[in-house]
């Protein structure tokens, strides 16, 4: 019986084949639709995914046990908020976190700003990061060549720096930096090392297009204020992340005399935190750029509907005779169905292939080099479901037209 | 050899367009013996269609009855009449109605795709039918790649392959020239007196109906005369 119905189904199948080859641009303009519908899915789907992949890498690399102290409260503004520029933390609340709190390791006060880096005869414009002599051990990110800055220079906010892979090359091309003297805003600063390269994230610029300088200096010689920005903490280890989470709370309510039940003028965010709601948003990100691709899947499936009819239309005579021979209803439903499912798992077959072919090719033009698209198994079979379902839903009412024909009138239709 | 095929019993059948009604046939008896050649004459709006219709299984009577091969197909289902077609009835048309772009010894087959026959069987059976009709050697040529007359052979094929009780032909020679028409008339009637096949053939060319044994001609929704050779 299974036996019967296999070979039945075979039947159909190479039915169905033989009459979409005799009209092979038909079947081919036919399918186009749903072959760029799957093709645009599975290339934005890779750059969701390619996104998250490279969000999720970057904080892999930083580690989980690191936290974030920023000035104003948590109502003020959302998580990717900028840390505002509320003037209520201190460098010696920084200071007091590194010291008073037995969960936290280390600490890098942050003040960053944007200027412009000038040697010899080539400038750029690049990010200024204020940092303390304990970035590296903090935010896991160690110098290539040369050193970074030390305690006592960032006491004496000495005019030193340190800079970042990709500004090294802006600057000095292959030249060896350490020793020389840069200018940042018109001051000269004397660079110590380049740091490692960062390489690829999850958005647009790099992360290597930086300089690195004492927190102090940057303060005093550069912004002219006496607050600071931020402090990057590391905790001693990721289980007593939340615990040193609760350490700095307690102590900078203390330092800030915030009377118990009064809002904090201050906001402690650990990196689960962040990575999840980064998640979130690169998630969001996927399904929107999906479902977007996905119009273009369903207007693919409307070109199916539309050109069967046209085919049931022109094959009326031929619809006659096979019912005249001894065809059912169902008989040519099922043929015209299957016509229709053919198509649509071809054209998902060859959407697929385009797309992946898609999502290589946008990782090489240079406006979207930083992006990267990774394709994954789960999205190919989604794509080549959502194909076959296309293909029936909108192949059925054709098929039931072609169906529904009276054989005379069919056999005498011009 | 002898005995009734077809046996009609007072056959009607009326259309209704909206107010009006048509009365196609008004009461049609006849009967057809096996091994007949009988050819259905009859002006456009004799009824001479809509009996071929009913007697091809294409269409059901609105009353009487309609006896093929023993059995009373005038009440069956569209399911059963499509497996009557399949099995008792071969069809020949005017306009040949192959399927385009596709290989003769395909075109025959057909029938078989609707029936449930085993694949080896299906290729050996067809080419036997097309050496019946001397069109071996053109299996594997494409319709395009045939005259009007090997075409109609085609059909012809494609109308004997499940051995059928009886072909029907409607107009069969209306698109070929005179010499092409006797080779298929000829045809019919080698199948007629060496085969036993029942033949009837729709016609309004008088000569094309010499070829058969018995003329009906039909006036009105009835069958006025008949003539026998």
């Amino acid at each position: 019986m299974i036996k019967r119905a296999l070979m039945h189904g075979v039947r159909t199948c190479r039915v169905a084949f033989r009459a979409l080859a005799r009209n092979k641009m038909r079947s081919f303009l036919t399918a186009l639709g749903i072959i760029i519908g799957v093709g645009a899915v599975i290339a934005m789907v890779s750059i969701g995914e390619g996104a998250k992949r490279g969000i999720e890498n970057r904080f892999a690399a930083m580690g989980t046990n690191l936290l974030f102290v920023s000035p104003g409260s948590q109502a003020a503004r959302g998580v990717h908020g900028g840390w505002g520029s509320m003037q209520t933390l201190k460098e010696e609340d920084a200071a007091a976190i590194g010291q008073e709190c037995p969960a936290v390791m280390y600490i890098s006060p942050s003040v960053s700003a944007r200027a412009q880096t000038v040697y010899g005869n080539k400038n750029w414009n690049t990010s200024i990061s204020g940092t303390g002599d304990r970035y590296p051990e903090v935010r896991n990110w160690d110098v290539e060549f040369g050193s970074y800055f030390d305690e006592n220079q960032v006491r004496s906010a000495a005019k030193v720096c340190v800079l970042g892979a990709d500004l090294k090359t802006n600057l000095f091309e292959d030249d060896d930096p350490v020793g020389k003297v840069i200018r940042i805003k018109k001051i000269p600063f004397k660079v110590l090392g380049v740091l490692k390269k960062r390489g690829e994230s999850g958005g647009f610029g790099s992360r290597d297009d930086m300089i690195a300088i004492p927190y102090t200096t940057a303060m005093r010689r550069l912004q002219g204020i006496d607050y600071i920005q931020s402090v990057d903490v590391r905790a001693v280890s990721a289980d007593q992340m939340l615990q040193a989470q609760a350490q700095i709370e307690e102590l900078l309510r203390v330092r800030h005399r915030i009377a118990p039940g009064a809002e904090d003028d201050f906001t402690v965010r650990n990196m689960s935190e962040i990575a999840e709601a980064a998640a979130e948003t690169t998630k969001m990100m996927t399904v929107l750029l999906g479902s977007i691709a996905s119009i273009s899947l369903l207007v693919g499936g409307i070109g199916i509907m539309n050109i069967m009819l046209v085919s049931v239309t022109e094959r009326i005579r031929e619809i006659g005779l096979r019912m005249a021979v001894g065809a059912r209803e169902k008989d040519i439903l099922l043929q015209f169905l299957t016509e229709a499912v053919v198509l649509s798992l071809m054209g998902g077959l060859i959407g697929i292939g385009f797309g992946i072919g898609a999502s290589k090719l946008i990782k090489k033009i240079k406006m979207f080099a930083s992006f990267n698209t990774v394709v994954s198994l789960e999205s190919v079979l989604m794509a080549f479901f959502f194909a076959a379902t296309i293909g029936i839903f909108f192949g059925f009412y054709p098929a039931r037209k072609a169906s529904r024909l009276d054989p005379i009138e069919a056999l005498r239709y011009e | 050899m002898s005995g009734n095929i077809i046996e009609l019993r007072n056959l009607t059948k009326t259309y209704y367009i909206g107010e009006t009604h048509v009365n196609a046939l008004q009461g049609v008896s006849y009967t057809i013996e096996k091994g007949d050649f009988l050819a259905v004459m009859g002006s456009s709006g004799s009824g001479k269609s809509t009996l071929m219709n009913i007697i091809g299984c294409l269409d059901k009577p609105t009353s009487g009855e309609y006896i093929l091969d023993g059995e009373e197909v005038s009440k069956f289902d569209k399911n059963k009449l499509a497996r009557i077609r399949n099995q008792k009835i071969g069809f020949v048309f005017q306009s040949f109605n192959l399927l385009a772009r596709t290989t003769a010894l395909e075109n025959t087959e057909l029938p078989l795709l609707y029936s449930s026959t085993n694949g080896k069987d299906m290729t050996e059976r067809a080419m036997a039918s097309l050496a019946a009709v001397g069109l071996k050697d053109r299996a594997h040529h494409k319709t395009n790649q045939l005259s009007g007359g090997e075409q109609q052979r085609v059909a012809i094929a494609r109308a004997l392959l499940n051995n059928p009780a009886l072909i029907l032909a409607d107009e069969p020679t209306g698109n070929l020239d005179s010499k092409t028409s006797s080779d298929i008339m000829n045809i019919f009637k080698t199948l007629n007196e060496e085969k036993g096949m029942t033949m009837i053939m729709v016609t309004h060319e008088p000569d094309i109906a010499a070829w058969a044994r018995k003329r009906i001609y039909l006036l009105d929704g009835l069958i006025v005369r008949e003539e026998r050779t």
